[in-house]
C-alpha cells in the first residue's frame, strides 16, 4: 500500500502474522539438530573431551570434536570475523568458544546431550581483561583508516587558546542481542553446499565458506531472505556457520544449528568497551583552534578489531589543528564486532559531550557553538563535501524542539520531584558504499520483478527497492515484487554499515533504467502494453553499480542534530527521556515511512546505549557475566518517550545516483551525548561514562 | 502429572524430586537453565486455590490467584494500594497474567552468578561451590543479611508488599495446615541452606493479609533503571498511620537489599511522632535502620538509595510526595 508517507512494507503482513520463514524455520528431509558445546574457561588447552555419556544419550547421532572436523583453509578476515578457526585444535582462546558439537534427532535431545559432554582443560591462565593489557597500535585487516592522523600545530594552538577542555570518557561492552538468534541449516549434494542462514551478507558467507572448504564460490548456495535483527552481529561470518557446514559434511546429512541466547553473547561479537580522551581548544569566539581525540578499545588476541571512534572527528568541525589516535588492548575475550553504531556511535559520545562542556565554558549556546565551527571543506582531506546539511539540521531541530526557550543554567527547570534538562548533540556517520548488481524484469501481466542478492534485516529494504524500480519504470510500486536473500540472485553487498539503500538501490536503479531504455526502443506506453504489443512475455535487464565510479573526490557523510528532554528524579538518580527531536540530512529519503521507523529505532537504540546497556566482563571468571536478556537491559516501550523524526531536503548525487545515502546507523549516533548533556543541564552533574546509572546521580 | 484435587497433590508431593508448577513463569526458567532438575513436575492448576476473598478481616489470596487478578481486584486496589502497586510494578502484563501469588513468593534470586547458563561458583546451585559474587560484581547484591556463602537478593516485589502488610502464608501437607508469617518465610542464606520454610511435602495454599486500620495508607515505590519489566535496584513498601500530619505508626520494608524483604524496625520506632513535612527528621529516622547495612564494593550507593526511597515512599503514602 502506498501512502503519502511512503510505501507500507510488503513484507509486513507476513511478519506481523508470524508466517515469515526465518533461517531456523526451514527444514529439509533427514536433518539433524545440533547444539554447540562452549568452553567454560577463558584461556587454556583442552586435554580431553569425554563425550561417552553424551554419545549414548537418547536421540544422539554424533558428538563431534576437533578430531572429527575437516581442516579449514583460511578465509580472509573480514568477512570471516575471527581468524581463530573453530574446532581445529586444542587451544581455548576465549570463554564460550565452540569446542564440540552434538547432533541429535531433536533440538531438546541435542541440548540434553550437550550438557553431558565433559571437557577437561589444562594450562589454564587467568583472562587478561580490558585495562590490564598493553595499549598498542592496531594492525591486521580490520583497519578502515589510518589509526593516527595529525595536521596543524596542536601545541601552539593550545598555548594560544583562551579555553581548553580536556576530558576522558568510557563506554562499556554491549551486545547486539537481536531477537532472532543466529541460525544455520546446511547440507551437501556432493561438492555443492547449501545454507539457510541468518546472515546480513550472503555473499560474505558464500565467499568465506567456499574458501574454507576449497570450493569455487558457485558451489556454495546461501539463502537469507529475512533476518530477525542483526545490528552487526550477523554481518561477518562466525564459527557456527563453518561448524554447521563442516558437521553436515562429516555426518553426510543436513545439520541445523541455532545458537542459544547465552551463545549469542560469545559467538557473534559484541561492541567492545572504549576509553577516550578529548581535548578541545577554542578562542573566546568559540572557534576551535585544536582538536585531539584519543581512543583505546578492547580487542581479542586476534585480528585487532578496532573501533574508529576518532573517525567522525576527522571531518566534523573546522579546526586548524587536529591530532587523533586509535589504539587497542589485546585481551582474552571473544571477538568484538561492529554494532549499531560502531566508530562514530562511540566517538560522538565523547566529542559531543566535550563540545557541550566547551559551550558551558564559553557561555555559548551549544547550537551556536556547532554553527560557529561548520567547515567549508573537509578539514582533513580538504575535499568538498558531497552534501552537508548539518546547518539546516541544527536550525530545524532547534525550531522543532523549541530550543530557544532553554535557560542555559543547569538545574533551572524543576518539575515537581524532578528536574528537566535539555541537551543536544550532532550526529555524523561514515557513508559505506558497497557495489551491487540487480536484475529487473517487466512482465506482460503487468508485474515487475526485481531480483537482487541483498538481505532484509528488518529495515524495510524491499519497499525501498520496489519504489526505486517503480519510479524508473513509472509503474505502481504495488506491482513490483522484490526477490532477495539468495546467492542465485545478482550479487549485492552486506546489509550493514547503512549501505543497502545505496548499493542495492542504485543497482536496481541502473537495471530498471536499462530496462526502461530497452522498452522505449520497442514502443511507448506502460511496460506491459509494450510487451503485449510485441508479443513478448517479459523483458529483463541486469546492471551493476560500482561506487568507485563516483564520489571519490568528495567527503561523503551523513549528518543529524539530536535534541532531547530528560526528566531526572535526582533524589533517586533516575533518568527518563521525555522527548527527542532528531533532524537528519542523509541524502534523498526514498521511503519516508520506513525511514522514520528506522530513525525511531535508532534513537531508541541510542537511548539504550545511554541509559541501560552494559555487559559486565567478569575478570575473575574471564567471561561476560550475564548471558541472557534478563541481565542485559534494553529499552522497553515505557522508556522511549516521544520521538519526532524529520529529514531536511538533501540530494547527494555523489553518494549514489538515487541521491540517497544511508540512515540505519545514523539514528543511533549522538543520542547518548544529547542525553548526557541533558542530564548535565538538568542536574549539573557531568557523566562521562555510559550507561548513565543511578550511582552517577545520587 | 496433573493433580485433580488437593489431597492427591499432597500425596504426590511426598515423592522426592517433585516440583510444583502453576503459572510456570519461573519453574520453566529453572528447567531451561538447569537450576531445577526434578524427576516429576506436578501441575496444580486444576486445584481450587485461585479465589481472592476480601472481608473486614482482610484478604485471603489463593495460591493460584494470578498476579493480574489480584492487582485488578477492586478491594485490593482501594484498601491495599501497596499490594496493587507492587504487583503492577512486577514483570510484564503477559507474565502477570500467567504467574500466581504462590509461585511469586517462591521465586529465586536473579543473581547473575546463580542464573548463569553454566555452573559458576554458587552455593545455591551446588552447595559448597562457594560464592563467586562475593568477590565479583556486587552491584545487584545484598546490603543486609548476607553471609559469605551467599550475597544474593530476593527479587519479588509482591513479597515486600506482603511483608509490610504482616501477611501470613498458609502451608499444607498430608498432616495438616500451618501458617507462617512472611517475616519468617525466607531462610538465612548458607551452604545447603533452605531458601524458604516450605517443606518438600508442603504446598503453599494461600496468603492471608490482615485488614488495615481505615486510616492507614500504603505505597510501594520501586526504583529501577528500566521504566518497566525490570527487577528493583531497591524498593520500599510502607504503611503509615497519622494523626493529622504526625506519624503515629508505620511499617517499612525494603526490597532488593537482602535475601528476604528487609524490615526497618528501628526506623518504625523512630518515626513515631515525626511530622510528615519534616524531611530532615524523616531522613534521620529512616537512617536508624540503615546503620546496620553492610554494603559490598559495587553497591554502596544502595544504602543511600534505600534511605531516599523509603522517605519518598512515606511521603507519597501520606499524600505529600
Amino acid at each position: 500500500m502506498s501512502t503519502l508517507l511512503g510505501l507500507v512494507r510488503p513484507d509486513g503482513p507476513a511478519k506481523l502474522t508470524g508466517t515469515t520463514r526465518y533461517a531456523a524455520d526451514n527444514s529439509v528431509p533427514g536433518l539433524v539438530f545440533s547444539v554447540l558445546v562452549s568452553a567454560t574457561v577463558p584461556c587454556g588447552r583442552l586435554s580431553a573431551i569425554d563425550s561417552s555419556d553424551a554419545a549414548s544419550a537418547p536421540g544422539v547421532v554424533a558428538v563431534l570434536t576437533s578430531a572429527d572436523m575437516p581442516r579449514f583453509a583460511v578465509p580472509p578476515v573480514p568477512p570471516l570475523a575471527h581468524s581463530l578457526l573453530p574446532m581445529q585444535d586444542d587451544v581455548v582462546a576465549y570463554e564460550g568458544q565452540p569446542i564440540a558439537l552434538v547432533a541429535a534427532a531433536t533440538r531438546e535431545q541435542a541440548e540434553h546431550a550437550a550438557s553431558l559432554v565433559r571437557p577437561r582443560y589444562t594450562d589454564l591462565t587467568p583472562a587478561v581483561a580490558f585495562g590490564m593489557s598493553e595499549v598498542v597500535v592496531p594492525d591486521g585487516s580490520y583497519q578502515l583508516v589510518e589509526p593516527d592522523l595529525a595536521f596543524g600545530d596542536v601545541g601552539a594552538a593550545l598555548a594560544s587558546s583562551e579555553v581548553v577542555v580536556r576530558v576522558s570518557f568510557r563506554t562499556v561492552d554491549r551486545h547486539h542481542s537481536p531477537i532472532e538468534p543466529s541460525a544455520t541449516l546446511a547440507w551437501w549434494d556432493g561438492n555443492h553446499l547449501t545454507l539457510h542462514d541468518a546472515a546480513q551478507g550472503i555473499s560474505a558467507v558464500r565467499l568465506t565458506l567456499a574458501t574454507a572448504f576449497g570450493l569455487p564460490p558457485d558451489q556454495v548456495h546461501v539463502r537469507s531472505p529475512f533476518v530477525g535483527g542483526g545490528f552487526g552481529c550477523k554481518g561477518y561470518v562466525h564459527a557456527h556457520q563453518l561448524i554447521t557446514a563442516a558437521a553436515a559434511r562429516v555426518l553426510g546429512r543436513p545439520v541445523k544449528l541455532v545458537l542459544s541466547r547465552a551463545q549469542m553473547f560469545t559467538g557473534c561479537g559484541h561492541q567492545p568497551a572504549t576509553r577516550q580522551t578529548v581535548l578541545l581548544a577554542a578562542g573566546r569566539d568559540g572557534a576551535l583552534r585544536a582538536v585531539e581525540h584519543h581512543s583505546v578499545n578492547a580487542a581479542s588476541r586476534a585480528d585487532d578489531y578496532t573501533e574508529f571512534t576518532t573517525a567522525g572527528t576527522r571531518w566534523l568541525y573546522a579546526t586548524p589543528a587536529l591530532r587523533v589516535s586509535t589504539r587497542i588492548e589485546r585481551c582474552d575475550r571473544p571477538q568484538p564486532q561492529p554494532m549499531r553504531a560502531p566508530h562514530e556511535g562511540l566517538g560522538m559520545f565523547a566529542i559531543e559531550s566535550a563540545m557541550d562542556e566547551l559551550a558551558y565554558r564559553l557561555g555559548m549556546d551549544p547550537v551556536a557553538l556547532r554553527l560557529r565551527n561548520e567547515p567549508e571543506l573537509d578539514p582533513t582531506t580538504t575535499q568538498p563535501f558531497s552534501s552537508r546539511p548539518l546547518r539546516a539540521c541544527l536550525l530545524e531541530g532547534a525550531r522543532r524542539f523549541g530550543w530557544e526557550a532553554r535557560p542555559p543554567e543547569p538545574r533551572s527547570m524543576p518539575s515537581g520531584n524532578d528536574l528537566l534538562g535539555w541537551g543536544m548533540a550532532v550526529a555524523t556517520m561514515e557513508t559505506f558504499r558497497l557495489p551491487a548488481s540487480a536484475r529487473v524484469r517487466a512482465q506482460s501481466d503487468g508485474r515487475v520483478v526485481v531480483e537482487v542478492g541483498t538481505q532484509e534485516v528488518g529495515t524495510g529494504l524491499p519497499a525501498v527497492l520496489a519504489l526505486v524500480a517503480a519510479d524508473v519504470l513509472d509503474v505502481p510500486p504495488e506491482s513490483v515484487e522484490v526477490r532477495h536473500g539468495d546467492t542465485c540472485l545478482p550479487e549485492a553487498g552486506m546489509t550493514a554499515g547503512s549501505s543497502a539503500t545505496m548499493g542495492a538501490g542504485s543497482a536496481v536503479h541502473a537495471a530498471a533504467s536499462e530496462l526502461r531504455d530497452e522498452l522505449a526502443a520497442l514502443g511507448s506506453g506502460r511496460p506491459a502494453d509494450i510487451l503485449n504489443a510485441k508479443g513478448l512475455g517479459s523483458l529483463e535487464a541486469q546492471a551493476r553499480w560500482d561506487p568507485a565510479e563516483s564520489g571519490a573526490d568528495r567527503s561523503i557523510h551523513t549528518y543529524g542534530a539530536v535534541f532531547v528532554e530528560v526528566r531526572v528524579d535526582a533524589e533517586l538518580g533516575l533518568v527518563r527521556m521525555n522527548r527527542c527531536v532528531g533532524v537528519y540530512g542523509a541524502g534523498r529519503i526514498i521511503n519516508p515511512l520506513a525511514a522514520r521507523s528506522q530513525m525511531i529505532g535508532g534513537i531508541t537504540w541510542g537511548l539504550g546505549q545511554a541509559l541501560l546497556e552494559r555487559s559486565t566482563f567478569e575478570p575473575r571468571l574471564g567471561r561476560f557475566l550475564s548471558k541472557n536478556l534478563a541481565g542485559y537491559l534494553m529499552p522497553s516501550n515505557a522508556d522511549v518517550g516521544d520521538i519526532d523524526v524529520s529529514f531536511v531536503d538533501d540530494h547527494d548525487p555523489h553518494a549514489s545516483p538515487l541521491g540517497a545515502k544511508g540512515i540505519g546507523e545514523l539514528g543511533a549516533v549522538g543520542v547518548a551525548a544529547a542525553l548526557a548533556n541533558a542530564v548535565f543541564h538538568a542536574t549539573a552533574v557531568r557523566v562521562r561514562e555510559l550507561p548513565i546509572t543511578i550511582e552517577h546521580l545520587l | 502429572m496433573k493433580a485433580a484435587d488437593v489431597a492427591s497433590a499432597l500425596a504426590a508431593l511426598v515423592t522426592p524430586g517433585t516440583e510444583v508448577i502453576a503459572g510456570g513463569t519461573e519453574l520453566v526458567n529453572w528447567l531451561k537453565e538447569g537450576i531445577a532438575t526434578p524427576d516429576w513436575v506436578l501441575d496444580i492448576t486444576d486445584l481450587p486455590l485461585g479465589a481472592v476473598e476480601a472481608s473486614s478481616d482482610g484478604l485471603r489470596l489463593g495460591a493460584l490467584a494470578r498476579m493480574s487478578e489480584v492487582a485488578a481486584h477492586p478491594v485490593v486496589a482501594r484498601d491495599y494500594p501497596v499490594l496493587t502497586e507492587a504487583l503492577l510494578a512486577s514483570a510484564s502484563p503477559q507474565l502477570r497474567a500467567m504467574a500466581t501469588i504462590g509461585g511469586n513468593i517462591m521465586q529465586r534470586t536473579r543473581c547473575p552468578y546463580f542464573r548463569a547458563e553454566t555452573l559458576l561458583p554458587c552455593n545455591q546451585r551446588v552447595a559448597g561451590a562457594g560464592c563467586a559474587a562475593l568477590e565479583g560484581d556486587t552491584r545487584a547484591q545484598a546490603i543486609f543479611g548476607w553471609t559469605p556463602e551467599c550475597v544474593a537478593t530476593h527479587p519479588s516485589d509482591l513479597a515486600v508488599a506482603l511483608t509490610v502488610l504482616d501477611a501470613t502464608v498458609a502451608l499444607r501437607n498430608g498432616a495438616g495446615t500451618r501458617a507462617v508469617p512472611m517475616s519468617r518465610f525466607y531462610c538465612q542464606p548458607g551452604v545447603g541452606a533452605r531458601l524458604t520454610v516450605v517443606e518438600p511435602d508442603e504446598l503453599v495454599t494461600a496468603v492471608t493479609v490482615p485488614g488495615l486500620p481505615p486510616a492507614a495508607r500504603s505505597h510501594y515505590l520501586k526504583v529501577r533503571e528500566r521504566a518497566s519489566y525490570e527487577f528493583a535496584v531497591v524498593s520500599a513498601a510502607v504503611v503509615v498511620e497519622m494523626d493529622g500530619l504526625v506519624i503515629t505508626r508505620s511499617r517499612l520494608v525494603l526490597g532488593g537489599v537482602a535475601h528476604r524483604p528487609w524490615r526497618l524496625a528501628d526506623a518504625e520506632v523512630a518515626l513515631r511522632g515525626v511530622e510528615i513535612g519534616d524531611l530532615e527528621a524523616l531522613r534521620a529516622a529512616v537512617a536508624c535502620s540503615l546503620t546496620t547495612a553492610r554494603p559490598l564494593p559495587d553497591n554502596r550507593f544502595k544504602v543511600e538509595l534505600a534511605r531516599r526511597a523509603t522517605v519518598r515512599a512515606l511521603r507519597v503514602a501520606a499524600g505529600v510526595g
